[in-house]
């Protein structure tokens, strides 16, 4: 693996035009993917695709943000930025996942949930609290990656999981640097700034006690080879997923709690 | 009805011309003046009715020590956690000192006070988040007192009632404040699988990362009267959508009408509402 590169670096990298997508990576990580739609209550929102596949020849669910190729296919999916009719679809697929008993993959990687009247209308909060809900009690395994970007609250909506792991020039945040500058500093124009002082990097994340592993990238970045990307993804959930499948459910979602409860700093 | 409306032209014609009131400055201390309506009060007698405004009907926003005060029962209430105080996980540059000014300015140790207290003599966990202290946002120690509170709870099988208030995710602790959401999230949910009564009370403003967490997981969610409530800033919003925004966008009364909010319950209804609401969800002896 390449050295780790700067905040700044790692957002140069993921916002390349050629960055492949959940759309580039899915066929090439998982067997029959079939595309599952529609949150069952207002609508279909592509910004978020979920459907079930074959992983290590066994069914999974795999849910993911999913950012454009070009101009047509972001105004299509809104740039990866959810609806919560997104976040209730996935929803709805976890908890399927849970009834026929398979573990569930995210691919995170959104600037946000969006903001939009819409979105207030139909409960972007509620939408995003009742996903952190239920994935912390979800009785079947959660593995989440960060694909690229990991905005906020709209992205932890998607990795309340027993693993996450994150591509190696991926980025995670509460806000974005941008938003950061311009809230704290008024100045919108200090984000390269702000991006290497809040810690976001994956390396960042695994100190901080947040990230649990890293998944190499090409020296260059991830469009430099994607082939040998998704191979990389395989492998590592080749890896993770057959130990906590194995784990008595209980026990899963006891180390899940922990996982997150220790997280943290404070005296007292 | 046909002068009202002659009236309501009348008012809007003052509004644009300049405020022949801004000269007059009302000492703080003495006089009340509400900054929906405009009008003045005598600020006792605002106090006496738990700051809201007796014109308009604007409830403003409490201290922690005065919301205790109107909600539970006298010298029922007993800290919990009163000791975390916020470290410094990303160290970010002034963060320490701005922590440290606000405990001195507010006498707060950090944005909730948690503890138990009793309310119409009904037993439960209680929290209050106090917006003076930076906009109550929720770092660390936020998280750990709300989890706390709920695992207090769990364990004594008590319900518990939050007053949310929040400006969204403390920025200053990074990633370690998005994860406060999981946390508190995961709390509430095994709170919730043990069989408990949680009641969230959105007061002005529950905002960004606290409403898209605990604030939105109550059994039930009441509101004060028109009161901030959203997941994204309004100016976020505007500016992503380049249009201005309608002036009751993200009350709660809009809330109320989209289906996200149980009730709106006035500040002098509050403490009889949560009292009746607790018995009802009293647990006795041959119950199903």
């Amino acid at each position: 693996m390449s050295k780790q590169a700067t905040a700044w670096e790692c957002i140069e990298l993921i916002r390349h035009k050629d960055r492949p997508t959940a759309a580039d990576y899915i066929p090439m990580i998982f067997e029959d993917f079939i595309e599952l739609h529609g949150d069952r209550c207002y609508g279909d929102d592509a910004a978020i695709l979920g459907g079930i596949a074959k992983f290590d020849r066994k069914p999974v669910t795999v849910i993911a943000q999913l950012k454009g190729r070009n101009l047509e296919e972001n105004k299509k999916s809104n740039f990866a930025m959810p609806h919560p009719e997104g976040y209730r679809k996935a929803l709805r697929l976890m908890k399927q996942a849970e009834k026929f008993g398979r573990p569930v993959i995210c691919l995170v990687d959104t600037p946000g949930a969006f903001c939009g009247i819409g979105a207030e209308e139909r409960g972007q909060h509620e939408a995003v609290a009742k996903n952190l809900m239920e994935m912390m009690r979800l009785r079947v395994p959660v593995v989440s990656v960060v694909m690229g970007e990991g905005g906020s609250g709209g992205a932890l909506a998607l990795a309340v999981c027993d693993h996450l792991a994150m591509m190696q020039n991926a980025v995670y945040s509460v806000i974005s640097p941008r938003g950061f500058a311009s809230i704290l500093w008024k100045d919108a124009s200090r984000e390269k700034e702000a991006a290497n002082l809040i810690r976001i990097t994956a390396k960042d994340l695994v100190e901080l006690g947040v990230c649990d592993g890293v998944i190499a990238e090409p020296s260059g970045g991830a469009h430099k080879n994607p082939a040998l990307t998704a191979e990389a993804i395989g492998t590592y959930l080749h890896h993770v997923l057959p130990k906590l499948i194995e784990k008595p459910i209980d026990n899963l979602l006891q180390t899940r709690y922990i996982k997150f409860r220790k997280i943290g700093v404070f005296q007292e | 009805m046909l002068e009202d409306l002659f009236h309501k032209v009348k008012s809007r014609v003052m509004v644009t011309t300049p405020d022949a009131d801004a000269h007059i400055s009302i000492p703080r201390d003495i006089m009340f003046k509400c900054p929906r309506c405009q009008k003045a009060e005598f600020m006792d007698q605002f106090e006496q009715v738990g700051k809201v405004c007796p014109h308009c009907g604007y409830h403003a926003r409490l201290r922690a020590g005065e919301r205790l005060e109107i909600t539970v029962d006298e010298d029922s209430f007993i800290e919990l956690d009163g000791d975390l105080k916020s470290l410094n996980p990303i160290r970010f540059p002034g963060y320490e000192e701005k922590i440290a000014k606000l405990q001195k300015d507010t006498g707060l140790t950090e944005a909730i006070v948690t503890g138990t207290c009793r309310i119409e003599g009904e037993a439960c966990v209680i929290g209050v988040m106090d917006s003076h202290f930076m906009m109550a946002s929720m770092g660390s120690v936020v998280g750990e007192k709300i989890t706390r509170a709920f695992e207090y709870a769990q364990e004594h099988r008590l319900p518990v009632i939050l007053f949310t208030a929040s400006g969204g995710a403390r920025m200053q602790e990074g990633i370690v404040s998005l994860m406060q959401m999981a946390k508190t999230s995961g709390a509430v949910a095994n709170h919730s699988d043990a069989g408990l009564l949680y009641i969230s009370v959105l007061t002005d403003p529950t905002t960004g990362g606290v409403a898209a967490s605990f604030a939105s997981l109550g059994d039930i969610v009441l509101a004060e009267p028109k009161v901030l409530i959203g997941f994204a800033g309004r100016r976020v919003i505007e500016d992503t959508i380049r249009q201005r925004l309608p002036d009751d966008f993200q009350s709660a009364e809009f809330f109320l009408e989209h289906g996200f909010v149980d009730r709106i319950v006035e500040r002098s209804r509050m403490r009889d509402t949560l009292g009746k609401l607790l018995r009802m969800h009293r647990r006795e002896e041959g119950m199903l």
